[in-house]
Protein backbone atom coordinates (compact mmCIF):
# COMPACT_ATOMS: atom_id res chain seq x y z
CA UNK A 1 0.00 0.00 0.00
CA UNK A 2 1.49 2.98 -1.08
CA UNK A 3 -1.71 5.41 -0.51
CA UNK A 4 -1.57 8.10 2.32
CA UNK A 5 -3.72 10.78 3.72
CA UNK A 6 -1.17 13.29 3.65
CA UNK A 7 2.64 14.09 3.69
CA UNK A 8 3.21 13.57 7.73
CA UNK A 9 1.80 9.62 6.86
CA UNK A 10 4.97 9.30 5.07
CA UNK A 11 7.49 9.09 7.77
CA UNK A 12 9.46 6.14 8.76
CA UNK A 13 9.57 2.66 6.86
CA UNK A 14 12.06 3.86 4.99
CA UNK A 15 14.16 0.99 2.52
CA UNK A 16 16.95 -1.50 3.81
CA UNK A 17 19.39 -1.97 0.48
CA UNK A 18 22.55 -4.21 0.42
CA UNK A 19 25.73 -2.40 -0.39
CA UNK A 20 26.81 -5.93 -2.35
CA UNK A 21 30.12 -4.05 -4.06
CA UNK A 22 31.09 -2.52 -0.90
CA UNK A 23 30.83 -5.67 1.38
CA UNK A 24 33.81 -7.55 1.05
CA UNK A 25 32.73 -11.01 0.99
CA UNK A 26 29.04 -13.24 0.72
CA UNK A 27 29.34 -13.68 4.63
CA UNK A 28 30.32 -9.74 5.33
CA UNK A 29 27.23 -7.87 3.68
CA UNK A 30 26.68 -3.92 4.22
CA UNK A 31 22.68 -2.85 4.35
CA UNK A 32 22.11 1.05 4.16
CA UNK A 33 18.69 2.13 5.95
CA UNK A 34 18.00 5.19 3.04
CA UNK A 35 16.41 7.40 5.58
CA UNK A 36 16.68 10.00 2.90
CA UNK A 37 13.44 8.90 1.58
CA UNK A 38 11.06 10.50 4.37
CA UNK A 39 9.02 13.32 3.44
CA UNK A 40 11.71 16.05 3.95
CA UNK A 41 15.28 13.79 2.74
CA UNK A 42 16.64 13.14 6.43
CA UNK A 43 15.95 10.89 9.23
CA UNK A 44 14.59 14.46 11.30
CA UNK A 45 11.01 13.69 9.83
CA UNK A 46 10.89 10.75 12.47
CA UNK A 47 12.01 13.09 15.27
CA UNK A 48 10.40 16.06 14.35
CA UNK A 49 6.83 14.12 14.15
CA UNK A 50 7.41 12.87 17.43
CA UNK A 51 8.52 15.73 19.33
CA UNK A 52 5.70 18.15 17.84
CA UNK A 53 3.01 15.03 18.92
CA UNK A 54 4.44 14.63 22.46
CA UNK A 55 4.42 18.33 22.82
CA UNK A 56 0.65 18.99 21.59
CA UNK A 57 -0.14 15.95 24.22
CA UNK A 58 1.39 17.75 27.16
CA UNK A 59 -0.50 20.81 26.04
CA UNK A 60 2.45 22.96 24.78
CA UNK A 61 1.71 23.46 21.28
CA UNK A 62 -1.33 26.04 20.90
CA UNK A 63 -2.32 27.18 17.18
CA UNK A 64 -0.21 30.07 16.24
CA UNK A 65 2.39 29.19 18.83
CA UNK A 66 6.27 29.76 18.00
CA UNK A 67 8.80 26.87 18.36
CA UNK A 68 12.57 27.70 18.74
CA UNK A 69 15.11 24.77 18.00
CA UNK A 70 18.63 24.86 17.52
CA UNK A 71 19.73 23.02 14.34
CA UNK A 72 22.32 22.76 11.79
CA UNK A 73 20.02 22.50 9.29
CA UNK A 74 17.78 18.52 9.12
CA UNK A 75 16.00 18.84 12.29
CA UNK A 76 14.98 22.85 11.76
CA UNK A 77 13.80 21.87 7.75
CA UNK A 78 11.53 18.61 9.56
CA UNK A 79 9.95 20.69 12.16
CA UNK A 80 9.13 23.94 9.65
CA UNK A 81 7.17 21.54 7.49
CA UNK A 82 5.19 20.03 10.09
CA UNK A 83 4.80 23.38 11.91
CA UNK A 84 3.36 24.75 8.65
CA UNK A 85 1.05 22.12 8.04
CA UNK A 86 -0.11 22.61 11.59
CA UNK A 87 -0.27 26.75 11.83
CA UNK A 88 3.36 27.01 14.02
CA UNK A 89 5.73 29.45 13.59
CA UNK A 90 9.35 28.32 13.54
CA UNK A 91 12.42 30.20 14.86
CA UNK A 92 15.72 27.77 13.88
CA UNK A 93 19.04 28.96 15.27
CA UNK A 94 21.61 27.60 13.08
CA UNK A 95 25.40 27.83 12.85
CA UNK A 96 26.12 30.62 10.19
CA UNK A 97 29.04 27.58 8.76
CA UNK A 98 26.65 25.22 7.26
CA UNK A 99 25.38 25.01 3.61
CA UNK A 100 23.67 27.38 1.36
CA UNK A 101 20.39 24.85 0.84
CA UNK A 102 19.78 24.42 4.02
CA UNK A 103 19.05 27.96 4.18
CA UNK A 104 17.41 28.10 1.44
CA UNK A 105 15.30 25.00 2.35
CA UNK A 106 14.25 26.46 5.92
CA UNK A 107 13.71 29.85 4.20
CA UNK A 108 11.05 27.68 1.93
CA UNK A 109 9.14 26.31 4.69
CA UNK A 110 8.72 29.52 6.24
CA UNK A 111 11.12 29.47 9.17
CA UNK A 112 12.89 32.02 10.26
CA UNK A 113 16.68 31.58 10.42
CA UNK A 114 18.93 32.53 13.37
CA UNK A 115 22.64 33.11 12.69
CA UNK A 116 24.97 31.63 15.79
CA UNK A 117 28.72 31.86 15.45
CA UNK A 118 31.25 29.17 13.00
CA UNK A 119 33.40 29.09 15.86
CA UNK A 120 31.97 26.14 18.47
CA UNK A 121 29.65 24.63 16.11
CA UNK A 122 26.60 23.49 17.30
CA UNK A 123 27.63 24.10 20.86
CA UNK A 124 27.21 27.65 20.26
CA UNK A 125 23.59 27.40 18.82
CA UNK A 126 22.44 25.39 21.32
CA UNK A 127 23.77 28.71 24.20
CA UNK A 128 22.29 31.18 21.44
CA UNK A 129 19.00 29.24 21.75
CA UNK A 130 18.58 28.62 25.51
CA UNK A 131 19.33 32.64 26.01
CA UNK A 132 16.62 33.45 23.28
CA UNK A 133 13.94 30.97 25.02
CA UNK A 134 14.97 32.43 28.72
CA UNK A 135 13.95 35.97 27.14
CA UNK A 136 10.71 34.17 25.49
CA UNK A 137 9.00 31.98 27.96
CA UNK A 138 6.22 31.76 25.32
CA UNK A 139 8.09 30.13 22.77
CA UNK A 140 8.56 26.15 23.23
CA UNK A 141 11.74 24.71 22.84
CA UNK A 142 12.15 21.29 21.87
CA UNK A 143 15.33 21.02 22.51
CA UNK A 144 16.22 17.72 20.46
CA UNK A 145 19.18 17.00 22.57
CA UNK A 146 17.29 16.07 25.87
CA UNK A 147 13.99 15.75 24.42
CA UNK A 148 13.08 11.74 25.22
CA UNK A 149 10.62 12.02 22.08
CA UNK A 150 13.76 11.99 20.14
CA UNK A 151 14.99 8.86 21.00
CA UNK A 152 11.60 7.37 20.89
CA UNK A 153 11.47 7.82 17.58
CA UNK A 154 13.69 5.80 16.74
CA UNK A 155 12.99 3.00 19.83
CA UNK A 156 9.61 2.75 18.26
CA UNK A 157 10.14 3.21 14.46
CA UNK A 158 14.17 2.87 13.38
CA UNK A 159 14.91 -0.34 15.86
CA UNK A 160 12.04 -2.29 15.09
CA UNK A 161 11.97 -1.74 11.20
CA UNK A 162 15.64 -2.70 11.36
CA UNK A 163 15.42 -5.79 12.87
CA UNK A 164 11.95 -6.71 11.08
CA UNK A 165 13.86 -6.41 7.64
CA UNK A 166 17.56 -7.52 9.04
CA UNK A 167 17.17 -9.82 12.02
CA UNK A 168 20.34 -11.72 11.04
CA UNK A 169 22.11 -8.37 11.87
CA UNK A 170 25.11 -8.32 14.07
CA UNK A 171 26.12 -4.33 13.85
CA UNK A 172 24.48 -0.82 13.75
CA UNK A 173 26.36 2.12 12.74
CA UNK A 174 24.85 5.27 13.07
CA UNK A 175 26.50 9.13 13.42
CA UNK A 176 26.66 10.65 17.29
CA UNK A 177 24.85 14.27 17.04
CA UNK A 178 21.99 14.40 19.18
CA UNK A 179 22.49 10.88 20.26
CA UNK A 180 19.11 10.21 19.93
CA UNK A 181 19.58 7.31 17.46
CA UNK A 182 22.28 5.36 18.84
CA UNK A 183 19.85 5.74 22.20
CA UNK A 184 16.69 4.83 20.34
CA UNK A 185 17.78 2.11 17.97
CA UNK A 186 20.72 0.49 20.66
CA UNK A 187 17.98 0.18 23.53
CA UNK A 188 15.87 -1.66 21.28
CA UNK A 189 18.44 -4.23 19.93
CA UNK A 190 19.93 -4.57 23.07
CA UNK A 191 16.44 -5.58 24.66
CA UNK A 192 15.62 -7.22 21.35
CA UNK A 193 19.12 -8.82 19.47
CA UNK A 194 21.14 -8.24 22.42
CA UNK A 195 24.21 -9.75 20.70
CA UNK A 196 23.89 -6.87 18.07
CA UNK A 197 27.18 -4.23 18.53
CA UNK A 198 26.36 -0.81 18.53
CA UNK A 199 28.89 1.64 17.36
CA UNK A 200 28.95 5.12 16.66
CA UNK A 201 30.76 6.85 13.89
CA UNK A 202 31.48 10.66 15.54
CA UNK A 203 32.45 13.53 12.97
CA UNK A 204 36.24 14.83 13.58
CA UNK A 205 35.66 18.55 12.26
CA UNK A 206 38.83 20.63 11.14
CA UNK A 207 40.04 23.03 13.91
CA UNK A 208 38.13 26.03 13.28
CA UNK A 209 34.88 24.11 14.90
CA UNK A 210 36.24 23.14 18.00
CA UNK A 211 37.98 26.70 18.27
CA UNK A 212 38.85 27.87 21.34
CA UNK A 213 36.56 25.81 23.47
CA UNK A 214 36.50 26.21 26.82
CA UNK A 215 36.87 22.17 28.14
CA UNK A 216 34.82 23.12 31.31
CA UNK A 217 31.86 24.36 29.48
CA UNK A 218 31.88 21.77 26.89
CA UNK A 219 28.76 19.88 25.64
CA UNK A 220 27.36 16.32 26.00
CA UNK A 221 23.63 16.08 24.96
CA UNK A 222 21.26 15.19 28.42
CA UNK A 223 19.95 12.06 25.71
CA UNK A 224 23.49 10.21 25.81
CA UNK A 225 24.70 6.96 27.86
CA UNK A 226 27.51 5.81 26.80
CA UNK A 227 25.96 2.15 27.87
CA UNK A 228 24.23 1.80 25.21
CA UNK A 229 27.21 2.11 23.55
CA UNK A 230 29.66 -0.71 22.22
CA UNK A 231 32.46 1.63 20.65
CA UNK A 232 32.93 5.38 19.11
CA UNK A 233 35.02 5.70 16.30
CA UNK A 234 36.13 9.31 14.85
CA UNK A 235 36.04 9.76 11.34
CA UNK A 236 38.25 13.24 10.17
CA UNK A 237 36.75 15.23 7.41
CA UNK A 238 38.58 13.59 4.13
CA UNK A 239 38.02 9.96 5.10
CA UNK A 240 34.17 10.74 5.10
CA UNK A 241 34.02 12.48 2.34
CA UNK A 242 36.15 9.85 0.12
CA UNK A 243 33.64 7.21 1.36
CA UNK A 244 30.79 9.58 0.40
CA UNK A 245 32.33 9.70 -2.79
CA UNK A 246 33.09 5.83 -3.12
CA UNK A 247 29.55 4.94 -2.35
CA UNK A 248 27.70 7.10 -5.05
CA UNK A 249 30.39 5.06 -7.62
CA UNK A 250 30.09 1.67 -6.55
CA UNK A 251 26.69 1.66 -5.63
CA UNK A 252 25.20 4.62 -7.16
CA UNK A 253 23.78 6.25 -3.83
CA UNK A 254 23.95 9.28 -3.29
CA UNK A 255 23.96 10.54 0.42
CA UNK A 256 24.92 13.20 2.65
CA UNK A 257 28.45 13.38 4.18
CA UNK A 258 27.53 12.08 8.00
CA UNK A 259 26.66 8.97 6.13
CA UNK A 260 30.84 8.95 4.57
CA UNK A 261 31.54 8.64 8.38
CA UNK A 262 28.90 5.89 9.03
CA UNK A 263 30.34 4.05 6.48
CA UNK A 264 34.39 4.55 6.85
CA UNK A 265 33.13 3.24 10.46
CA UNK A 266 31.16 0.33 8.70
CA UNK A 267 33.91 -0.45 6.66
CA UNK A 268 36.65 -1.07 9.72
CA UNK A 269 33.93 -3.34 11.26
CA UNK A 270 34.17 -5.46 8.00
CA UNK A 271 37.24 -6.10 7.94
CA UNK A 272 37.50 -7.07 10.88
CA UNK A 273 35.36 -9.59 10.63
CA UNK A 274 36.74 -10.99 7.84
CA UNK A 275 40.19 -11.02 9.99
CA UNK A 276 38.52 -12.95 12.65
CA UNK A 277 36.75 -15.64 9.64
CA UNK A 278 33.18 -14.30 11.45
CA UNK A 279 30.17 -13.53 9.27
CA UNK A 280 28.82 -10.17 9.94
CA UNK A 281 25.34 -7.77 8.93
CA UNK A 282 26.40 -4.47 9.28
CA UNK A 283 23.58 -2.14 9.01
CA UNK A 284 24.44 1.44 8.61
CA UNK A 285 22.33 4.36 9.36
CA UNK A 286 21.77 6.84 5.74
CA UNK A 287 20.77 9.66 7.78
CA UNK A 288 20.02 12.17 4.63
CA UNK A 289 20.31 12.26 1.13
CA UNK A 290 23.40 14.10 -0.85
CA UNK A 291 21.13 16.97 -2.19
CA UNK A 292 21.82 19.73 0.61
CA UNK A 293 25.41 19.55 -0.03
CA UNK A 294 25.68 19.84 -3.25
CA UNK A 295 26.71 23.75 -2.92
CA UNK A 296 30.19 22.58 -0.79
CA UNK A 297 31.28 20.93 -3.70
CA UNK A 298 31.55 17.41 -2.22
CA UNK A 299 30.94 15.57 -4.85
CA UNK A 300 32.57 17.62 -7.92
CA UNK A 301 35.67 19.31 -6.49
CA UNK A 302 38.89 17.90 -6.76
CA UNK A 303 39.13 16.03 -3.55
CA UNK A 304 41.71 18.15 -2.15
CA UNK A 305 40.07 21.28 -2.58
CA UNK A 306 36.40 19.76 -1.27
CA UNK A 307 38.21 18.52 2.22
CA UNK A 308 39.93 22.48 2.57
CA UNK A 309 35.85 23.71 2.21
CA UNK A 310 34.64 21.50 4.37
CA UNK A 311 37.26 21.27 7.25
CA UNK A 312 35.70 24.31 8.39
CA UNK A 313 32.08 23.30 8.46
CA UNK A 314 30.11 21.40 11.08
CA UNK A 315 29.51 18.59 7.66
CA UNK A 316 27.76 15.84 9.68
CA UNK B 1 58.17 3.61 22.18
CA UNK B 2 56.79 7.06 20.55
CA UNK B 3 53.63 8.31 20.95
CA UNK B 4 52.34 10.83 18.80
CA UNK B 5 49.87 12.93 20.32
CA UNK B 6 47.22 16.09 18.70
CA UNK B 7 46.73 18.92 21.07
CA UNK B 8 43.54 20.72 20.47
CA UNK B 9 43.88 25.07 20.21
CA UNK B 10 42.78 25.67 23.53
CA UNK B 11 45.53 23.36 25.20
CA UNK B 12 48.49 24.61 23.38
CA UNK B 13 49.34 27.14 26.02
CA UNK B 14 51.00 24.02 27.98
CA UNK B 15 52.56 22.63 24.64
CA UNK B 16 54.38 26.32 23.55
CA UNK B 17 51.93 26.04 20.90
CA UNK B 18 52.85 22.75 19.49
CA UNK B 19 49.75 21.37 17.47
CA UNK B 20 51.76 17.79 17.50
CA UNK B 21 53.93 16.42 20.67
CA UNK B 22 55.17 13.35 21.41
CA UNK B 23 55.50 11.38 24.41
CA UNK B 24 55.84 7.71 25.97
CA UNK B 25 53.66 5.40 28.45
CA UNK B 26 52.36 1.74 28.13
CA UNK B 27 48.95 3.04 28.86
CA UNK B 28 47.25 6.43 28.40
CA UNK B 29 47.45 7.62 31.89
CA UNK B 30 51.40 6.71 31.71
CA UNK B 31 51.17 8.87 28.48
CA UNK B 32 50.21 11.96 30.58
CA UNK B 33 52.06 11.31 33.23
CA UNK B 34 54.99 11.42 31.02
CA UNK B 35 53.59 14.47 28.77
CA UNK B 36 53.20 16.19 32.16
CA UNK B 37 56.86 16.49 32.74
CA UNK B 38 57.88 17.96 30.02
CA UNK B 39 54.25 20.34 29.56
CA UNK B 40 52.98 21.47 32.68
CA UNK B 41 49.49 21.12 33.62
CA UNK B 42 48.80 19.51 30.76
CA UNK B 43 47.63 16.30 32.38
CA UNK B 44 45.05 18.21 34.77
CA UNK B 45 43.31 19.37 31.88
CA UNK B 46 42.33 15.90 30.73
CA UNK B 47 42.16 14.20 33.92
CA UNK B 48 40.47 14.93 37.07
CA UNK B 49 41.94 14.86 40.59
CA UNK B 50 39.77 11.42 40.80
CA UNK B 51 41.51 9.96 38.34
CA UNK B 52 38.76 9.77 35.46
CA UNK B 53 38.90 11.46 32.39
CA UNK B 54 37.22 15.09 32.16
CA UNK B 55 33.70 14.74 31.15
CA UNK B 56 33.83 17.31 28.04
CA UNK B 57 37.08 16.23 26.71
CA UNK B 58 37.36 13.12 24.39
CA UNK B 59 40.58 11.04 23.53
CA UNK B 60 41.01 8.79 20.84
CA UNK B 61 43.47 6.11 20.54
CA UNK B 62 43.62 6.30 16.62
CA UNK B 63 40.36 6.75 15.70
CA UNK B 64 38.84 4.73 19.31
CA UNK B 65 37.52 6.93 21.78
CA UNK B 66 39.13 5.51 25.04
CA UNK B 67 36.02 5.57 27.08
CA UNK B 68 35.05 2.28 25.33
CA UNK B 69 38.66 0.61 25.47
CA UNK B 70 39.29 0.54 28.98
CA UNK B 71 39.98 4.64 29.35
CA UNK B 72 43.07 6.08 30.94
CA UNK B 73 44.10 2.10 31.22
CA UNK B 74 43.56 1.68 27.54
CA UNK B 75 46.75 0.09 26.15
CA UNK B 76 49.29 1.76 23.89
CA UNK B 77 51.56 0.55 20.80
CA UNK B 78 54.27 2.24 19.25
CA UNK B 79 53.49 4.65 16.29
CA UNK B 80 49.99 4.82 17.81
CA UNK B 81 48.11 8.54 17.53
CA UNK B 82 46.58 9.69 20.00
CA UNK B 83 44.01 12.46 19.89
CA UNK B 84 42.73 14.91 22.42
CA UNK B 85 39.26 17.01 21.34
CA UNK B 86 36.44 18.99 23.38
CA UNK B 87 33.01 17.36 23.29
CA UNK B 88 31.34 19.26 20.67
CA UNK B 89 27.59 19.01 19.54
CA UNK B 90 27.23 17.04 16.29
CA UNK B 91 25.05 18.30 13.55
CA UNK B 92 21.16 17.92 14.16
Amino acid sequence: MARYDDITATVGDTPLVGLPRLSPSPEVRLWAKLEGANPTGSVKDRVAARMIAAAEADGLLHPGATILEPTSGNTGIAVAMIARRKGYKLVAVMPENTSVERRQLLAAFGAEIVFSPAAGGSNAAVAKARAMAAERPDWVMLNQYANPANAAAHYEGTGPELLRDLPELTHFVAGLGTTATLMGVGRYLREHAPGVQIVAAEPRYGELVYGLRNLDEGFVPELYDEKVLDRRLSVGTEDALRRTREVLSEEGLFVGLSTGAVLHAGLALAKEAVKAGRSADIALLVADGGWKYLSTGAYSDVLDDAVDALDGQVWA
Amino acid sequence: MSIEVRIPTILRPHTKNEKVVTGEGETVDALFTDLDSRYTGLRARVVTEEGALHRFVNIYINDEDVRFIGGLEAKLADGDSVTILPAVAGGM
